[in-house]
């Protein structure tokens, strides 16, 4: 049950895209249309699930023993970087049009600070290595819901008449905003414990 | 980048002209994130100053030894190395700065404005106009936080720099201090903005 919980307190309430500002760069870049929008979340959902996994290996069973925990950051990032070239070339050998549709968005994953915020937060929050998964599963499926929702809503505003200097990000902004609200509603749920 | 041969343009184009958060959008997550008051965000900026200059500067003097295929590895390795410094600076000198940044402090090595003008400016040009150019992008990101926090504080709280500046005239809109009021701060910034880059051009 509580593992339910940590699932839907990640995914809904604690929403690292409208909460925490995480992976802001690809809510923004990869929000205009439905599709993209959606593989790309099943993507970052992909490599944040592994990152969890790799990366509370490398903490817990390398650095820690060692007593290396200030190369956290480097060996983190390494692991992301090279898991993020995997799954470029995985899309790019199973679909082509995918890969072209998310274009320089795909690589620019290892800059996506939703990830790396997630290996930091199993760290920082101690997670176990079932609690780090379910979590960043959580993580990964508001990551997608953020996204998808966003795009659905930018669909509809191209046929909307936005002031000038609004267009683009300017609106995405606001609407990002009101949808931040939205979420915030969760915030007061408590799970009674 | 038209017009930045002399070396005041080098340095003065990331304040406004290309300001990486304004018009690139780059680094939009500790722009976010810290701003909700403006001594974090003047300490976020600080720290991304920081990293920028030397990460761009360290880059600049290497670029011609590393080979093109491993150039990214190569970059965050640099930039991640750099931000350790930093958060273990942060953390032995002002620990409760440290406490309310969190993890944001060891984020600076995903901001994408650090890799951006790595990748696009100090490893094409030489160290001293990278220094530069680093300088002024950094000084770019830094105003825009400090504008945001110092606009979030003082409607969220009705302080500014943790003093008391409205004396309770207004009713603190809390919302500003809360994840919506940064989206809604930014978006108005961006609004403002262009709406001055266009009114100049008419």
């Amino acid at each position: 049950m509580s593992l339910f919980l940590l699932f839907f307190t990640a995914a809904v309430v604690n929403n690292f895209v409208l909460v925490y500002f995480l992976g802001i760069c690809s809510f923004v870049g990869v929000s205009k249309r439905i599709g993209p929008a959606f593989s790309m979340g099943l993507a970052v959902m992909f490599v944040l699930t592994i990152t969890a996994a790799t990366g509370y290996m490398i903490y817990h069973h390398v650095l820690v023993p060692l007593h290396l925990e200030y190369l956290e950051y480097v060996s983190f990032i390494l692991v992301i970087a090279s898991l993020v070239q995997f799954v470029e070339m995985f899309i790019r050998k199973t679909s082509k049009p995918l890969y072209d549709s998310l274009g320089i968005f795909l690589p620019l994953i290892t800059t996506n600070c939703a990830i790396l915020g997630l290996a930091l937060f199993i760290v920082i929050r101690d997670y176990d290595f079932v609690e780090s998964i379910v979590f960043s599963f959580g993580t990964g499926a508001g990551f997608m819901l953020a996204l998808v929702l966003m795009a659905g809503i930018r669909e509809e505003l191209d046929l909307a008449p936005v002031p000038k200097p609004l267009r683009g990000i300017g609106i995405a902004m606001i609407v990002a905003s009101a949808l931040s609200m939205a979420f915030m509603g969760f915030a007061g749920v408590s799970f009674g414990g | 980048m038209k017009n930045s041969s002399t070396i005041g343009g080098e340095f003065a184009k990331g304040i406004w002209r290309e300001n990486p958060v304004m018009v690139s959008m780059l680094g939009l997550c500790p722009t976010l994130a810290v701003t909700n008051s403006a001594i974090n965000a003047l300490f976020m900026g600080g720290a991304t100053f920081g990293v920028l200059v030397a990460s761009s500067f360290m880059i600049s003097l290497i670029r011609n030894v590393v080979p093109k295929q491993v150039r990214i590895a190569v970059f965050i390795l640099i930039i991640a190395t750099f931000v350790s410094l930093v958060d273990r600076f942060f953390l032995a000198w002002f620990p409760e700065i440290s406490k309310a940044l969190g993890p944001y402090i060891p984020l600076i090595i995903v901001n994408c404005i650090i890799l951006g003008r790595a990748e696009s400016f100090a490893s094409r040009n030489g160290p001293f106009r990278s220094l530069l150019d680093a300088a002024g992008m950094g000084v770019g990101a830094l105003l825009v936080l400090l504008v945001m926090g110092m606009i979030r504080e003082l409607l969220g709280t009705g302080n500014l720099f943790n003093v008391p500046l409205t004396g309770g005239m207004i009713t603190p809109w809390i919302v500003m201090i809360l994840p919506p009021g940064a989206f809604l701060t930014l978006g108005g910034l961006i609004f403002l903005g262009k709406w001055f880059e266009e009114g100049k051009s008419r």
